[in-house]
């Protein structure tokens, strides 16, 4: 069974997240925020993280930044998952060492298309 | 909706767009169909009906056509179809075809616009081996509706996130507040034409591909078989056709065949065995050798089960 970490403030998304990927077969780790989630990684890489952008303590962006740095940092296909939807952000992401990027608000069949695109599915 | 009011649609349905609604389809008509009837201040299906059956209600009706036989569209649908386009069909034609340098596609359920439009953006990341081809998109559906969303290319958030890669969205669109459009250089590679399956489509002219995904499924096998028999007759000899996943040709025709390990993809019958005559035509001649084909496609049979 394939590990996913969601890290969200949002106790809500992360509960929302945890019952689609549970569905598709996931084994699921949470975080709500980005020192969490590295905490969590550092102990062991999961296979996918699901990553929200706006978080207190540590953003989205600087714990991907961080988390490629990391050994082993650069095998968790990293999915963001924000309100952030402007092409700006988006490219700032992928630019950051993201594999793909839902725009909140997001669905069930969004989060199996875009696991299906970075080959978690 | 009463059984008389749900046989009446279904056979109204059946005569104007082919649609086939098997009894337990009438929740399909209910979601479809209330929108129909309320945008025309109509309380009910009950209602919708009755109105439907006066005289001068040709708007009306078409609406519900429309409604009935429109799709739900993702980009990259099913994403091995474009895989074949990329790693089969186009590696091939390119060959059969460099001559000529001229390829027409043809997408017979283009809906709103999603598949012509993946097909446009592999076309364009295979650009560099495609210098100086000529590349025809034709996308056809029944619905005016649908076919003017095709056209503008606008797109809701949910719509992109859809099997479209994010690299692809960054790429090929432009952001307008909550939608999306595609650029204007994919949009001027697809023309569109509103088109009906049961009428005669010959006017459209030859075509080495045709996409006819998740429309069939809808038509009783007397259809099919008139239909798929059809787009033979629009295809040259080594063309390719695309089914959608839940379709096939099998047990309907022999016009065509399935290709071995390549799912939902096939080529006209004695393209490979026994056509030898017919592929030295499609790679010897030049100019307009399409009309040519018509006659050598093969045609149907019924196979009895």
């Amino acid at each position: 069974m394939k590990n996913c970490l969601v890290v969200d403030d949002s106790s809500v998304i992360r509960k929302v997240a945890r019952r689609i990927l549970e569905d598709l077969s996931f084994e699921i780790s949470e975080a709500e925020d980005g020192l969490k989630a590295l905490d969590i990684c550092r102990k062991e890489m999961p296979e996918a993280i699901l990553l929200d952008w706006n978080m207190p303590v540590m953003d989205g962006l600087e714990f991907l930044a961080q988390l490629r740095r990391e050994p082993g940092g650069e095998k968790p296909k990293v999915v963001f998952c924000t309100t952030e939807n402007d092409v700006s952000h988006i490219a700032k992401a992928m630019r950051a060492g993201a594999d793909e990027y839902i725009m909140k608000p997001f669905d069930r069949e969004i989060v199996e298309a875009k696991f299906a695109e970075v080959g978690l599915i | 909706m009463t059984p008389n009011e749900y046989d009446y649609l279904r056979g109204y349905l059946k005569q104007q767009s082919g649609l086939v609604l098997t009894a337990e389809k009438q929740y399909l008509i209910e979601s479809r169909l209330l929108p129909v009837a309320r945008k025309a201040g109509l309380a009910s299906i009950s209602a919708l009906v009755a109105k439907m059956k006066e005289p001068g209600q040709s708007v009306l009706c078409d609406a519900v056509v429309e409604a009935m036989t429109t799709n739900e569209s993702f980009f990259f649908r099913d994403k091995t179809p474009f895989e074949h386009f990329v790693d089969t069909m186009l590696p091939s034609m390119l060959q059969a075809r460099s001559r000529e340098r001229r390829l027409r596609i043809w997408c017979a359920a283009a809906s709103t616009g999603q598949e012509p439009y993946s097909l446009a953006m592999c076309l364009k990341e295979q650009e560099a081996k495609l210098a100086g081809w000529r590349i025809e998109i034709v996308g056809t559906d029944l619905s005016n509706e649908v076919l003017e969303k095709a056209k503008a290319g606008v797109y809701s958030q949910f719509e992109v996130q859809r099997g479209l890669p994010i690299n692809h969205l960054l790429k090929y669109f432009t952001q307008n507040g909550d939608t999306w459009q595609i650029s204007s250089t994919l949009r001027s590679m697809v023309q569109y034409r509103k088109l009906n399956l049961l009428e005669a489509f010959s006017s459209l002219g030859q075509f080495d591909i045709v996409f006819c995904r998740n429309v069939l499924i809808y038509f009783d096998n007397p259809t099919k078989i008139d239909i798929l028999g059809r787009i033979s007759k629009q295809m040259p000899a080594d063309g390719f056709l695309v089914l959608g996943a839940a379709e096939t040709v099998v047990g309907l025709t022999d016009a065509f065949k399935p290709m071995t390990e390549k799912r939902g993809l096939y080529q006209l019958n004695g393209a490979a065995a026994g056509g030898g005559t017919v592929r030295g035509l499609a790679t010897g001649t030049t100019g307009a050798p399409t009309s040519a084909f018509a006659s050598a496609a093969p045609r149907f049979s019924v196979v009895p089960r």
